[in-house]
């Protein structure tokens, strides 16, 4: 475990890591109440990067920025600059759909679609392709497998999506989000509603994943964000408070509230 | 008398007062249904299915204000079906936080609640007047404009029980709006919306104002829209008002065919629901 830890270390600090998503002077308002406040944070490519903090600290408001989820309700409104890959998505002409086909997400409640296993992946890729029924199917198998339920699904590709487990079924949204391919995945809590099991087999698959994709998690499990992420941003009251390698962040934080916090002093 | 035996008997007090209320509605419930079986299956054979309205003192049946009910339901609900669901969608969807929404939802319940008697007066006005005469069109159409908010309402609510997590799912990997609505939030409220329209058309099927007003009644043969129309619950009217033995009993038969179809649709209803709470 340490071992891992290192060699993560290791990698966050390798000069070769690109810097995928670059947020700048964030705040966030829901009406006039100011949930996240200036914040400074660099996600990189290829890396996950976990967001931890108490319970209202505004972690999971940020994720919801990174692909503009908050638009679908009224007097939710960000200010700053969101980057990715040298473009600002927080700017008014962004393209929302084309934004969330290339930053993917996955909530903390299972959300399969009322429709076949199949169907709830097919459902994404015919949105920007088309493709024969071989090509679909290829396609459809090559994310389950990704997202490790292939074995278990494979003989059910046309049952109900809503007759899998919440562990299988957590797993088919992941299968779901990186089936359109996209470049960044965001996780909003993605182990909180399953057992230790499921959340085991989760983990595994998210350390899988970002071989090929740039991966952000907000949780409420710090020992989760040790065993995943490369990079761990530490949020409260709507700040971010401090920012580094995993490892460091968990063995030599430099501030006060982030030391007080991993060692369970609070949230 | 301590304070626990006087509760224990205040207690026995209202329940017995609540099973005489329940049990003096049942009692009237099981008077009307046995009543209408009683009087209904005397005249029900084969011949009401397959002949006309009789004049008085000859047989017959009720084949075209049948065939009438069905066809000014069909195009009710032909017409009212589809602006029932897409405003119930566009409240619950793209304005459900508009303040037009609100407004919207406050007239709809009025008309929900409006005497039927107004929507046949209003048609009249409308329709009727200017065309000349009465006739099967607008009869569909006042059966439709009550189907409408009957729609809307359960449209509405059954939309807005999808948990907003399905259409965030569906939007993070770049659904457009309508793709979202029509491919995922539907089909997760199907059988809800479903069931309103079944609740509708159970409805308006035993309505007889509305159709007094429009669609008149014709003792003769008539597929044509642009012509008035007979229909079950005109022609029960009329023959249970009639001071003729054989028409009054086939106002009964007509009756018992209305409930029995308005009953399958409800149970119908039911069966549907119930299956959609089990996803």
């Amino acid at each position: 475990m340490m071992n891992a830890i290192a060699v993560r270390a290791q990698a966050a600090e390798a000069p070769n890591t690109r810097e995928k998503m670059v947020i700048h002077d964030l705040s966030f308002y829901y009406g006039d109440n100011k949930a996240l406040k200036n914040i400074d944070l660099t996600m990189h490519e290829r890396q996950v990067s976990a967001l931890i903090g108490p319970s209202g600290c505004g972690k999971s408001t940020l994720l919801r920025i990174l692909n503009r989820i908050y638009g679908l309700y009224p007097n939710q409104r960000a200010e700053g600059e969101v980057w990715l890959d040298g473009e600002n998505i927080l700017r008014p002409e962004q393209d929302l759909n084309l934004l969330r086909a290339k930053v993917g997400m996955v909530f903390q409640k299972p959300t399969p679609f009322p429709m076949s296993i199949y169907e709830n992946i097919a459902f994404g890729i015919r949105l920007y392709e088309k493709l024969s029924r071989a090509e679909m199917d290829e396609r459809v198998e090559r994310a389950l497998s990704k997202a490790a339920l292939w074995d278990e699904a494979k003989d059910r590709l046309n049952a109900s999506a809503l007759g899998l487990s919440g562990g299988q079924q957590q797993r088919l949204c992941i299968a779901r989000t990186i089936a359109v391919k996209p470049e960044v995945i965001l996780l909003d809590e993605p182990t909180s509603a399953l057992d230790p099991i499921s959340t085991a087999k989760v983990e595994d698959l998210i350390d899988e994943l970002k071989q090929d994709f740039t991966i952000t998690i907000v949780t409420h499990n710090m020992q989760q964000a040790a065993r995943v992420a490369d990079r761990t941003a530490f949020l409260y009251l709507g700040s971010l408070v401090e920012e580094g390698p995993t490892s460091q962040m968990f063995s030599n934080p430099k501030d006060r509230r982030t030391l007080d916090y991993i060692t369970g002093r609070f949230g | 008398m301590d304070r626990y035996s006087r509760r224990l008997a205040r207690n026995k007090m209202w329940l017995s007062l609540s099973i005489g209320a329940a049990a003096f509605g049942l009692f009237w419930l099981a008077a009307i249904l046995s009543t209408l079986v009683w009087n209904g299956l005397a005249g029900l054979s084969l011949s009401v299915f397959t002949e006309m309205t009789p004049p008085p003192g000859s047989a017959g049946g009720l084949l075209n204000p049948i065939v009438g009910s069905l066809i000014l339901t069909t195009l009710a609900v032909v017409i009212g079906t589809p602006i029932g669901i897409l405003a119930g969608t566009y409240m619950a969807e793209y304005g459900r936080y508009d303040r037009i929404t609100y407004i919207i939802r406050f007239i709809n319940d009025i008309l929900l609640s409006a005497p039927s008697i107004i929507i046949g007066l209003f048609i009249y006005e409308i329709l009727v007047v200017p065309m000349g005469h009465f006739s099967g069109f607008a009869g569909s159409i006042a059966l439709g404009v009550i189907v409408i908010p009957v729609v809307v309402r359960t449209t509405e609510d059954m939309l807005l029980l999808v948990p907003n997590q399905m259409r965030e799912a569906a939007a993070a990997i770049g659904a457009p709006q309508w793709f979202v609505i029509s491919r995922v939030t539907y089909r997760a409220a199907r059988t809800g919306i479903i069931t309103g329209v079944l609740l509708a058309i159970a409805r308006i099927s035993g309505e007889t104002a509305p159709l007094l007003f429009t669609a008149l009644n014709n003792q003769f043969w008539s597929v044509n829209l642009n012509a008035p129309m007979p229909s079950l619950p005109v022609v029960i009217f009329q023959f249970a008002l009639s001071p003729y033995e054989d028409w009054q009993r086939l106002a009964w038969t007509g009756a018992l065919i209305i409930t029995a179809a308005v009953l399958t649709l409800s149970i119908l209803a039911r069966a549907l629901a119930s299956k959609g709470v089990e996803q």
